[in-house]
C-alpha cells in the first residue's frame, strides 16, 4: 500500500467530506421543510391538492437523480436570458446551488412519502380522542397527528439519509469537488485503485454514524413505549411440541 | 420542437430509441444476476453456518453502505486492472478493456443483490413457520416443502420489495454513462452536444425513465395480484 498516497490524499478526502457534508445537510433541510406540506397535500382529498402533489412525487422517483442534476445544471443553461432577467442565474451557475437545488427537490420527494406512510400510520383511536375531545382538525394535526407521524417515519427517514449521502456522491459529475469529486480527481492524476477504496471507508464510516445516530433518536422519542420486549423466558413445563390442529378423535 | 424526436436522420428519436434499448436490456441482465446473487444472499444470511452468515453480513453491509456510483468505479477500474495483472501472469502485455456494460452488470447485480438479500430474507422469515411443520408432519421430504410451501410464499412476500428494486434498477443504468456506456443518458448527452437544448432533451430522457416506470408499476400491480390469488383479505 502506498503510504505517500494515503498521507497526501486524506486532507483532500477530508475537505472533500466536509463539502458532502455541507450538500446534503442543507439538501436534507429544506427538503424537510418542503416534504410536508407536499405530504398533506398528498394525503388530501381535495383533487387540487392531491394531483399536483402526487405528480411532483410521482416525478422525482420515477427519474434517475443523474437525470434531475443534469436538469437543473445544464439545463438550466438553456434558460439563461430568462433567469438572468429575474435575477436568479447568479445561484444557477453555481454546481454547488445546483447540487443542493437538485437534492433538494429529490429528497422532499421520497421524505414527503414517508410522511405519508407515517400520517396513515397514526392510529386511528388517537385520532378518534381528539375528536372527542372536541378538537379543530387543524389542532388534531398539530397535536397529534404530526408528531406521531415524525415518529413512526424516523426509522424510514434514517434510510432516506442514508440514499442522500449516497446520491450526493452524483454531484461529482458537476465537477463538484465532495468527497467523490476528490476521489475522481486524484484517480485521474495517479491512476491508483485504493483511493476508490479509501473513499468506500469513509462513505461507510458516515454510513455507520448516521445509522447510530438514528437509533439513538429512535430510542429518545420511544421512551414513552416502554422498553422493548425481550425474548420471555418459557416457563412452561416439558411437553412434546404440538405440530398443529389435529382432529379431535 | 417535436421535429427533434423524429426518427430519422434529422431527429434524435431514433438514436434515443437505442439508448432506451440498452438501458432496459443492461437492468434486465443486472435484475436476473441480481435476484440469484439475492438468494445466495439471504440463504447465507439464514444458513447454520456462522461463517456463511458473517460473509451475508459483509456483503449486504458493504454493497448497500458506498454509493452505486463508486461500485461501479470499483468495478470498472478493479477488473481493468485485475485482467491487467492477470494477463501480465501469462506473458500478455497489451491494454485489455473492459466492456462498460460488462462492468455495468457486474456492479448493478451486486449492488441488486445486496439489497434483494435483504428483501428474500424478510420473505423467507415470514412464511409461516407452522405450515412448514405441517409438511413435514404429513411427511413431504425437504425440496418438496421448499417447493410447494415455502417458494410460492417466499414469492408473495418478496415481490413488492423486489418491485421497488426493480424501478431504482433501472434508474441506476443511467450511472453507468459515467464509464462511457451507450445508454439512454449518454445517447442524450451526445444528442444536446449537436443541438444545444440541454433542458429539452434532459426532460425528454425523464419523461422516458417515467414511461418505462409507469410500465413496470402496472407489471408489478398485476404479478402481486396473481401471487396474491387465493389469500383472504391481503
Amino acid at each position: 500500500m502506498d503510504l505517500d498516497l494515503l498521507l497526501d490524499s486524506i486532507p483532500k478526502l477530508m475537505q472533500g467530506t466536509v463539502v458532502t457534508l455541507e450538500v446534503i445537510g442543507v439538501a436534507l433541510f429544506v427538503g424537510g421543510l418542503m416534504a410536508l406540506p407536499i405530504a398533506l397535500a398528498r394525503v388530501s382529498r381535495n383533487p387540487l391538492l392531491f394531483t399536483p402533489a402526487y405528480g411532483y412525487i410521482f416525478f422525482f422517483r420515477a427519474t434517475p437523480l443523474l437525470v434531475q442534476i443534469y436538469l437543473i445544471y445544464y439545463g438550466s443553461g438553456q434558460f439563461r436570458p430568462f433567469l438572468e432577467d429575474i435575477g436568479l442565474w447568479p445561484i444557477f451557475r453555481e454546481a454547488f446551488w445546483c447540487a443542493v437545488i437538485a437534492l433538494s427537490l429529490n429528497t422532499s420527494a421520497y421524505t414527503a412519502e414517508i410522511l405519508r406512510g407515517g400520517i396513515q400510520g397514526v392510529p386511528h383511536g388517537a385520532i378518534d380522542a381528539g375528536h372527542a375531545l372536541g378538537m379543530s382538525k387543524p389542532l388534531i394535526y398539530r397535536r397529534i397527528i404530526i408528531p406521531t407521524a415524525y415518529r413512526l417515519a424516523l426509522p424510514a427517514y434514517g434510510n432516506e439519509i442514508i440514499f442522500m449521502l449516497k446520491g450526493s456522491a452524483l454531484v461529482s459529475v458537476i465537477a463538484m469537488f465532495d468527497l467523490m469529486g476528490w476521489t475522481r480527481t486524484i484517480f485521474a492524476r495517479t491512476f491508483a485503485l485504493e483511493i476508490y477504496v479509501y473513499a468506500a471507508v469513509i462513505y461507510l464510516a458516515l454510513t455507520w454514524i448516521i445509522s447510530r445516530g438514528i437509533k439513538y433518536v429512535e430510542g429518545r422519542l420511544s421512551r414513552d413505549l416502554g422498553p422493548p420486549p425481550s425474548p420471555a423466558p418459557d416457563l412452561t413445563p416439558e411437553r412434546p411440541a404440538e405440530t398443529g390442529r389435529r382432529a379431535p378423535a | 420542437m417535436l421535429e427533434l424526436f423524429s426518427f430519422g436522420d434529422q431527429g434524435w428519436g431514433d438514436e434515443l430509441a437505442v439508448g432506451a434499448g440498452v438501458t432496459l436490456s443492461l437492468a434486465v441482465v443486472s435484475v436476473a444476476f441480481g435476484l440469484v446473487l439475492g438468494l445466495l444472499g439471504a440463504g447465507a444470511k439464514l444458513s447454520r453456518f456462522r461463517l456463511l452468515r458473517l460473509a451475508g453480513e459483509a456483503y449486504t453491509t458493504l454493497i448497500r453502505g458506498i454509493p452505486e456510483l463508486l461500485v461501479i468505479f470499483l468495478v470498472y477500474f478493479g477488473s481493468g486492472f485485475l485482467l491487467q495483472w492477470a494477463a501480465e501472469l501469462v506473458g500478455y502485455d497489451g491494454y485489455i478493456e473492459v466492456s462498460g456494460f460488462a462492468a455495468g452488470v457486474v456492479a448493478l447485480s451486486l449492488v441488486f443483490g445486496a439489497f434483494a438479500t435483504e428483501v428474500f430474507r424478510g420473505a423467507f422469515l415470514a412464511v409461516p413457520k407452522g405450515q412448514i411443520d405441517a409438511a413435514h408432519a404429513v411427511g413431504m421430504a425437504p425440496f418438496l416443502t421448499f417447493r410447494r410451501v415455502t417458494l410460492p410464499q417466499v414469492w408473495r412476500f418478496a415481490l413488492p420489495g423486489l418491485g421497488n428494486l426493480w424501478v431504482s434498477l433501472l434508474k441506476d443504468t443511467s450511472l453507468v454513462s459515467v464509464v462511457a456506456l451507450d445508454e439512454l443518458v449518454r445517447k442524450t448527452n451526445i444528442a444536446i452536444g449537436f443541438e444545444k437544448r440541454p433542458f429539452t432533451f434532459y426532460m425528454a430522457a425523464a419523461l422516458i425513465f417515467c414511461a418505462m416506470t409507469l410500465v413496470s408499476m402496472w407489471l408489478q400491480h398485476h404479478a402481486e395480484r396473481v401471487a396474491n390469488r387465493g389469500v383472504r383479505r391481503a
